[in-house]
């Protein structure tokens, strides 16, 4: 499943961000952020602790079911008074939990986390970026391996001059993509498709923001 | 003379089948055009066309097409690189009919660092097209006097079209038929990275000839003298894709206080005079990083010296 991958925003950050507001509602989110320990029950609970200690006064908090859902609403509702009563809502969810809060609530939201990628756990506590939506898939030519997430230029058409023992040059934790994909295409014999010359992308495959509107009958 | 692609200084000693020679300078951190001048000025008469950086390792510098122009009008040829990084294809095309309409003729195409190594590593990368889609750009412009968009270009960029090879990456297997893609998009001429593993280099050169690249292409084999053994162990360690043999630092180590310097340029001299004699190698790109007042005496003791003048 691919879930949204969120860190928790600089305490710095944070601290200037909640300036001047004292009475704070908190919202973490039982879906990604619970499994990247970033925004579940246990992160909301310290996160009370933590601004108690500072000062504030938290009037509430809850851990909705998925915030990104449009239920979320629901959730809240049954919070309204202490809602009510906050200067702004903490919410420890990634960035669409976040807007969708946002446009449901009449109230000021303070993200808590930083949203990084979409992303799926391919090891335990483990998260890799593995498509960004870019509109014009290539994978059928790179032996589904992505270049245009994986590869930190972007790269279309082979390997930069920096491979490092398979790592990416930047990066040593960060396999470099090209190496992956030399690697599977030779698996399957399918080198050849390495030679071939590919042309300069088209940016213009979902022109962001994206917005498409089904096309089925209704 | 009709028949040549750009018609340029490089170009024509290459075609003519002299033994290249071409050396690097970089634009200064500020506007000091004096400073520039002076560097360039040492490669003068020395080479037959000077490699300018474009914010090389990701650090913001004068601009490489602006300092090409100084250099131009200093009486060199400049081998005007661009980078992938930080240009989109409409500022990459652009930039491609200013430098030729200003009187650049050689062009190198780079993918470019990534912006992590430089100093803006908070910026954002551009990427929209790479090294391989910018060979073939100035191609199509050049031969076909088409932008990517399909569209007449009036008066079309000349250019001697150059890429860069780096034998030494991973996958070793790979690498020559990446040189074959560049040439086949576009390549006239090829500058390799720094060689210090001069056995592997030889296995490169070996399969590029049996596939009959040199033919196709000029390949001139990259040369950074070393100057110190702190030199060498960061490029061992801390530049990718950078292949320093052990017994190379060793020889280094081996030449004593004060002598590391000579010991290096000595190296160098051995690999240009093995690059003089090997087939598929038609000539040196000298890089010799904050040290262009060594490139006459390194010129002088290669037997470079006089450049022809074709």
């Amino acid at each position: 499943m691919i879930r949204s991958i969120t860190q928790q925003k600089p305490e710095e950050e944070l601290d200037q961000l909640l300036e001047g507001l004292g009475r704070i509602f908190i919202i973490g989110c039982g879906t990604c952020v619970t499994l990247t320990q970033t925004g579940g029950g246990p992160e909301v609970a310290k996160m009370k602790e933590k601004l108690s200690q500072k000062g504030k006064m938290i009037t509430g908090d809850v851990v909705v079911p998925v915030a990104c859902d449009n239920l979320t609403r629901e959730a809240l509702d049954e919070y309204g008074g202490r809602i009510d009563q906050a200067d702004a809502l903490l919410i420890m969810t990634c960035a669409f939990g976040v807007q969708t809060i946002a446009r449901q609530m009449k109230k000021m939201v303070v993200p808590a986390l930083d949203t990084l990628f979409i992303g799926k756990e391919t090891s335990l506590g483990e998260f890799n970026e593995i498509c960004t939506q870019c509109g014009t898939c290539i994978l059928g030519e790179t032996g589904g391996i992505c270049p245009v997430t994986s590869c930190h230029k972007g790269l279309v058409n082979g390997p930069c001059g920096g491979t490092n023992n398979g790592k990416c040059e930047i990066d040593n934790d960060k396999e470099c993509a090209w190496t992956l994909i030399y690697n599977r295409l030779n698996e399957l014999n399918r080198l050849d498709a390495m030679r071939k010359l590919q042309k300069p992308r088209n940016h213009q495959g979902e022109l962001s923001p994206g917005k498409w509107t089904s096309k089925l009958e209704i | 003379m009709s028949e040549y692609k750009s018609g340029s200084n490089l170009e024509k000693v290459l075609r003519a089948g002299h033994f290249a020679f071409t050396g690097e300078c970089g634009p200064p951190q500020g506007a000091n055009v004096e400073h520039l001048k002076e560097k360039a000025g040492h490669l003068k008469g020395c080479v037959d066309a000077v490699n300018v950086t474009d914010n090389q390792t990701a650090v913001v510098r004068m601009s490489s097409w602006a300092a090409s122009i100084i250099l131009l009008q200093e009486g060199l040829e400049p081998n005007f690189q661009m980078v992938c990084r930080d240009r989109n294809r409409l500022a990459i095309q652009s930039d491609i009919l200013g430098v030729y309409s200003l009187g650049i003729r050689d062009m190198l195409c780079l993918s470019g660092d990534h912006q992590k190594f430089g100093n803006h590593p908070e910026a954002k990368n551009v990427f929209d097209i790479d090294s391989m889609q910018l060979i073939h750009t100035v191609k199509t412009m050049r031969d076909e006097g088409k932008f990517l968009n399909g569209q007449d270009i009036d008066a079309p960029p000349e250019l001697f079209i150059g890429a860069a090879s780096n034998p030494f990456a991973e996958p070793f297997d790979f690498r020559v038929y990446r040189l074959a893609k560049k040439i086949s998009a576009g390549a006239d001429f090829i500058q390799t990275q720094c060689i210090y593993n001069m056995d592997k280099f030889r296995e490169f050169i070996k399969r590029a000839v049996d596939m009959g690249l040199h033919e196709k292409c000029y390949i001139l084999a990259g040369v950074t003298p070393m100057k110190s053994v702190g030199m060498a162990l960061y490029m061992a360690k801390q530049v990718p894709g950078m292949d320093v043999p052990d017994t190379l630092i060793k020889r280094l180590r081996g030449a004593g206080k004060g002598k590391v310097a000579e010991e290096g340029i000595k190296f160098a001299l051995e690999q240009i005079e093995e690059f003089k004699e090997m087939e598929g190698v038609a000539g040196v790109h000298l890089m010799a990083i904050e040290w262009e007042h060594k490139v006459p005496e390194i010129a002088e003791r290669a037997g470079m010296l006089p450049r022809p003048t074709v």
